[in-house]
């Protein structure tokens, strides 16, 4: 593994497969455990630096550093010095001054890790920059596709929703592209990205079209906002035309599994009863998501000091 | 004062000597002698008119930590400039006959370069009602250039009003080409890459909309119009359709528009972060030819410096914009010179004539003959050197060509005869 986690774009397919393989073996070697802790980053402090407000990705590393026996220290932009104008630089050089090997960082600029991994000697793990890159996201995803279907190479996965402005759709492009799956972006026009036609991907308009063909479907969140921004009409009408409802679900192939990075708009780009069907992931997700967190810590640090 | 040069390639072409006396070029010829004249050897040296630029930021007033006058003027005459205009978006703006004045001043109090200030099209560049044109026109800065850069004048009627406004005086209005609606937090080029880096795209649609719109309203009234930092293909095909149905339009283009693409971008390191932003380079090939073939008239450094702090950021945080007066010449010959689209004639037209005759600057971009003003530089086409930042001029560090080798080296520049750089250092 590099030194650093900064895009799953940067990830090559051995690579890639190690966190998903490490990943498995950490929940091997706790499950039926009643201390979920192992030792491996005893002494090693990663900060979880989030300069965005996200529960469940802050939760889930602070869980996976914690399992493996890191000091962990949260250091949330509001009420702090980056309230009062402290350049990122100047946050993440003072950081290091104490004693920090990892940094995660969640940021809304895009690139924003880049730059840190350009000042700081520790590591640094990308938890989601702007609308770039949540590489992470993308690791916990295939980690769930490859224990729910057994494989990755040839699964057809659809993601639907606002790929313009989703890092989640920008990392599960090219880590799943990389794993040997199949991706079909599946948007209206307006929230494609320019550019989308150079992207490892075929792209459709047309959601019930991609639902049969499909192993897998993951829904993107699509913010209220946008509609005020014309990139559809209205809430309703987008839900009509990509919203995952229970009769789009009954589409689907017998084995194929509905995903949700969350947090979800139920009623929007998801029906509450495909939500909560056999067939989602979405709990699932979470709890794979502090494994692979795990791995991708253990990778980049464990390794280090030995 | 009396300066002998001897054995330099006027516009490239046989070793001649020229005599500079009070001010002007006495003489060019070859083996002049004079006695108690200074002599300056320009054995291989190419001689050029002192170049003309017709968009700098000198940030004084208001931001004087980023660049001053001064510090400024002498980054210009290092890079062979013998006469810069002052963009309009300092703090306060520059957009009344006080404020221009006070550039003006400040120019003449540095000396190095004849600075000529930019006035602004709109009060406080907001796009909302003309500034005093005239004033500042009447004013001892002679504002010839007006200009809202940083700020496209968008307000289509607006637009109408200054360009027709301004011909009383035989101004011109440059336009910053950027439809504001489509360019809402854009960050760099949108295409493949600013797909792939998650960056806010800034569409070539946004540029060419206004460049067409505003060559039709310059027709339409009989205007002149300038557009500013021409960064796209389509826009040197809406110039060139223009231009061959006689519409009094010039445009200028960037060095680094001529030189860096987009993929600048990859590093998310925000001293590549400009506006408008470096473009693929299919663009870059047709700036480069449309400056050759002259549709684009001139080149323009946009000269941008910022503070560190305004850099050393998260690339949206930053502010847009990078140095080149230093190595406007040095990307010229690169881009131009070498792959033989320009010749030094061709270099000189493009940045000393046609930009001095766009600003209406009467002792600049001059033939370098007996009588004229001599405003010129002396360049060592064959130096080559690796740009390093700590060693310019100028007060800001923002160079995007740091670390990057580049052909040809400005030994000297003479401002009215006196020499402003030898040996390749600002006299003051």
């Amino acid at each position: 593994m590099k030194r650093h986690l900064l895009e799953a774009a940067d990830l090559d397919r051995d690579d890639a497969t190690l966190v998903l393989d490490t990943a498995a073996q950490i929940d091997q070697a706790l499950a039926g455990r009643e201390v979920k802790k192992l030792p491996t980053l005893r002494g090693r402090t990663v900060v979880n630096l989030f300069y965005e407000d996200s529960t469940r990705t802050r939760i889930s590393f602070e869980l996976a550093a914690k399992r493996l026996s890191a000091d962990v220290i949260n250091f949330s932009a509001k009420g702090s010095s980056v309230s009062k104008g402290e350049s990122l630089k100047d946050t993440a050089l003072t950081l290091e001054a104490m004693g920090s090997d990892a940094i995660v960082v969640r940021h809304s600029a895009s690139g924003a890790p880049h730059r840190l991994a350009g000042w700081v000697r520790g590591s640094v793990v990308n938890a989601g920059d702007g609308t770039h890159e949540h590489p992470t996201q993308a690791l916990l995803d295939a980690y769930t596709i490859r224990r729910r279907l057994g494989r990755l190479d040839g699964v057809r996965v659809a993601i639907v929703g606002d790929v313009l402005h989703s890092r989640v759709a920008r990392s599960n492009v090219w880590l799943l592209s990389t794993l040997g799956a199949e991706v079909t972006l599946v948007a209206p026009p307006t929230l494609l990205p320019v550019g989308v036609g150079s992207w490892p991907v075929q792209v459709s308009y047309d959601l019930d079209a991609v639902l049969p063909k499909a192993d897998v479907v993951m829904m993107l969140r699509v913010q209220l906002e946008r509609m005020n921004a014309s990139f559809f009409p209205s809430a309703r009408e987008y839900s009509r035309r990509y919203g995952l409802d229970a009769l789009r679900l009954a589409a689907l192939g017998d084995e194929a599994i509905v995903m949700h990075p969350g947090p979800m708009n139920r009623g929007m780009e998801i029906a509450a009863d495909v939500a909560d069907s056999v067939r989602s992931t979405i709990v699932e997700q979470v709890a794979n998501g502090v494994s692979v967190r795990m791995a991708v810590l253990y990778l980049l640090l464990g390794g280090a000091s030995s | 004062m009396t300066t002998l040069i001897k054995g330099a390639r006027v516009l490239g072409g046989d070793p001649a000597d020229l005599l500079l006396e009070d001010g002007r070029i006495a003489a060019v010829g070859g083996r002049l002698s004079v006695t108690g004249a200074t002599v300056v050897d320009a054995d291989g040296l190419v001689a050029l008119p002192g170049l003309v630029d017709l968009h700098t930021h000198l940030r004084e007033p208001g931001r004087e930590d980023a660049e001053t006058v001064e510090t400024g003027s002498r980054a210009a005459a290092l890079g062979g400039f013998t006469a810069v205009h002052a963009m309009a978006n300092t703090d306060p703006v520059a957009d009344t006959a006080g404020v221009v004045e006070q550039v003006w001043r400040l120019g003449r109090q540095a000396g190095l370069v004849d600075v000529v200030p930019v006035g602004a099209v709109t009060v406080g560049l907001r796009g909302e009602r003309l500034a005093e044109l005239g004033a500042m026109a009447d004013s001892a800065a002679r504002v010839r250039v007006f200009s809202d850069d940083g700020h496209c004048v968008a307000d289509p009627a607006l637009m109408r009003r200054a360009l027709e406004y301004v011909k009383a005086f035989d101004g011109v209005v440059a336009q910053h080409a950027e439809e504001p609606r489509l360019t809402a937090g854009a960050q760099m080029n949108e295409g493949d890459l600013s797909a792939r880096l998650g960056l806010t795209g800034w569409p070539a649609a946004a540029e060419e909309a206004v460049i067409a719109r505003d060559v039709l309203l310059a027709e339409h009234v009989g205007a002149r119009l300038h557009v500013c930092h021409v960064s796209t293909a389509g826009s040197v095909e809406i110039l060139r359709w223009a231009k061959s149905r006689g519409v009094q339009v010039t445009a200028e283009v960037t060095p680094h528009h001529l030189l860096l693409t987009e993929s600048c971008a990859e590093s998310y390191d925000p001293v590549f972060k400009v506006n408008p932003p470096l473009r693929t380079d299919a663009d870059v090939q047709a700036l480069r030819a449309g400056l050759a073939d002259g549709t684009i008239d001139a080149v323009a450094t946009d000269h941008a410096p910022h503070a560190v702090e305004d850099k050393e950021s998260e690339w949206a945080q930053a502010r847009p914009g990078m140095l080149g007066l230093e190595q406007a010449l040095s990307v010229v010959v690169q881009a131009l010179v070498e792959p033989g689209l320009l010749d030094w004639a061709g270099v000189a037209d493009r940045m000393a004539v046609r930009p001095a005759a766009i600003g209406r600057l009467d002792g600049h971009g001059r033939p370098l003959t007996p009588g004229e003003p001599a405003n010129l530089l002396l360049l060592d086409p064959a130096a080559r050197s690796v740009v390093d930042p700590a060693a310019l001029a100028s007060r800001s560090r923002n160079s995007p060509y740091a670390g990057r080798e580049l052909p040809g080296r400005v030994v000297a520049t003479f401002l009215r005869g006196e020499a402003t750089v030898l040996d390749g250092k600002a006299l003051r």
